[in-house]
């Protein structure tokens, strides 16, 4: 070990050795006084956020190719850590009115967002499952952290059975492919696919597998149709500051680990792959956007949209064997999540806002009556539900605009087809909310507090200011793939 | 000696039966063991990977999913209690006060 080795994965050690100090110093934390425990939690991601910048522009492998760092791990690691500092400010208010305020929260979430980060980083796919791991078993504790409310030990122990069941799929998956290619590196991996001695129809045979076992893996994570049951019943019933967490952390995570082990290992098996992809993310679209029309409950219709975000963010994979397009589509993957992390942290805020003790104020007819009784909040959620339909002038707008022309510049206009037809039935569900808002009577309580109304406020100017001059986070996410590929 | 093939076919023999249990069963601890049926499949398939090349990479990787499935256990039989001393009962056809 050198080094080179540490400093690769520096950003990563310093955060797990905040969480692991910050675990005991919350014993020495007196009960009404757990907000240290918050601060020093936002504390710890704002400094980790830190290094993880100062290493922009670093292109280098530590432990023996194990870990990378580049342009994709760091803007990866920026969005999550900038998710962990927003779910901090969700969960302080949260967590005190719903009774349940107790530090290991935040400890827990330390630990899920270095599993993230390690997943971004990840250049070997044992370290892909263990920081898969890493990121879910906290997560699953953090969903049941309402107990003894009988819904948030549900939607544990749901989200737990069924995340055991798919890291099961992607650890088979991985075994067969190291029987494919006596590898587990992703430049392994890769070497021995195309020129190795192990090239057979039976070893290609076996690869594909392992790589589809691999793949249903992680969509059960990033909650791709078909793999998508648990992700409304989950999502309902943890504690809605865990929702927003999980709803942008852990598909991020996904899909980061998704891209760099397809983008990077699996090109060869490309032909056999893209049509599955291409049918998980227009099955996805379709079927996420068709059931959220019926909801009633905001959760649970957020869940949906996320399931239908996820399949929007699965057309950029479509193209990845195909070197010409797959920097552009990858690229405008990248950006869809930052705009879709920002607007569903947004969207959650409000649902925190207006949602009361007893899992009382969900419905969406709770919201009637916002737009005349708290102007501020009902704009904010205006704007949000309009950049999850991609309406002007929107981040979600700049984000579907981008992954659309490159998908159509893929040669796959079906899927982009498929996209803007349930982009518009989405506007219905979404427009919904809104007209409940300002068309209809109502007397809604909210809660007033400014780490919330800080973040509402924030991801709101943000959305309509970066839609204005997108071109520079878009250039970021650019050159952040150019290394993929 | 026991050819390769015999343990592949028999790990993913495993494989199936646990992914099988997860699907069928409706007790959350026999749900879990299927799923701890699954991981020591994929355990299996790699040491006679790794037999096969004659690597260490493939014994390694198994103490890795050992030690997670340690840490797997654990949280799963915390929810698990925490779940039987709410209702008295961990059958997972009774958990269903989530749905739309």
């Amino acid at each position: 070990m050198t080094q080179v080795d540490f400093y690769v994965l520096l950003p990563l050690i310093i955060l797990v050795t905040w969480a692991c100090a910050l675990l005991l110093v919350d014993l020495f934390i007196p009960k009404e006084r757990k907000w240290l425990t918050a601060l020093l939690a936002a504390l710890g991601l704002a400094l980790t956020l830190g290094f993880s910048l100062s290493q922009l522009g670093l292109e280098n492998t530590g432990f023996k190719e194990m870990v990378v760092v580049d342009g994709f791990s760091v803007f990866v690691n920026a969005l999550l850590l900038l998710s962990g500092l927003l779910s901090v400010a969700l969960a302080y208010g949260y967590l005190k009115r719903m009774g349940i305020e107790r530090g290991e929260y935040y400890t827990l979430m330390l630990f899920s967002i270095s599993g993230m980060m390690l997943m971004a980083q990840a250049a070997d796919l044992i370290i892909v499952f263990l920081a898969l791991e890493l990121l879910s078993l906290p997560l699953y504790v953090l969903s049941a952290f309402a107990r003894p409310r009988a819904d948030s030990e549900e939607s544990g122990l749901k989200y737990f059975l069924l995340g055991a069941f798919s890291s099961g799929f992607v650890l088979y998956g991985i075994a067969l492919v190291y029987g494919a290619t006596a590898a587990t590196s992703l430049t392994g991996i890769v070497a021995a696919a195309s020129n190795g001695p192990l090239t057979g129809s039976g070893n290609t045979l076996l690869l594909t597998i392992g790589a589809a076992l691999i793949l249903v893996g992680l969509g059960f994570k990033v909650a791709a149709v078909p793999f998508h049951m648990w992700t409304p019943d989950v999502y309902q019933g943890a504690p809605t500051a865990v929702t927003a967490f999980m709803a942008a952390g852990a598909k991020i995570a996904g899909f980061a680990a998704l891209l760099r082990v397809f983008a990077t290992a699996f090109p060869s098996i490309a032909a056999d792959m893209t049509p599955v992809l291409q049918a998980i993310s227009a099955l996805t679209m379709i079927v996420g956007n068709l059931i959220a029309i019926s909801q009633t409950d905001i959760k649970r219709m957020l869940a949906y949209s996320s399931i239908a975000h996820a399949g929007y963010i699965l057309m950029a994979f479509v193209p990845y064997g195909n070197p010409e397009v797959a920097p552009v589509s990858v690229a405008a993957g990248l950006f869809y999540l930052v705009a879709y992390a920002l607007t569903s942290f947004g969207a959650w805020s409000v649902v925190i806002a207006v949602e009361q003790k007893e899992g009382k104020g969900l419905a969406i007819s709770d919201y009637a009556g916002l737009g005349r009784k708290y102007p501020a909040l009902a704009a904010a959620m205006t704007i949000f539900m309009l950049s999850l339909t991609g309406f002007p002038p929107t981040l979600g707008l700049v984000g579907k605009f981008y992954l659309f022309r490159a998908v159509i510049a893929g040669g796959f206009i079906p899927l982009a087809i498929i996209g803007m037809v349930t982009s518009l039935v989405s506007a219905y569900y979404y427009l919904r909310v809104v007209v409940t808002m300002y068309m209809q009577d109502g007397e809604p309580e909210t809660e007033r507090e400014f780490w919330l109304g800080l973040t509402t406020a924030g991801t709101a100017l943000v959305i309509v200011i970066v839609s204005l001059v997108p071109q520079g986070l878009f250039t970021w996410a650019s050159e952040a793939v150019l290394r993929l590929f | 000696m026991v050819p390769q093939t015999y343990y592949i076919a028999l790990s993913a023999v495993l494989f199936t039966l646990g992914a099988l249990g997860v699907l069928v069963r409706r007790n959350a601890l026999i749900i879990f063991m299927s799923v701890e049926l699954m991981l020591n499949a994929a355990n299996l398939a790699f040491v006679a990977f790794a037999n096969t090349y004659q690597h260490l990479n493939g014994q390694i990787i198994v103490f890795f999913v050992i030690a997670v499935a340690a840490a797997e256990v654990a949280v799963g039989l915390a929810l698990i209690v925490a779940i039987f001393k709410t209702r008295q009962s961990i059958d997972v056809d009774t958990m269903s006060s989530l749905k739309g």
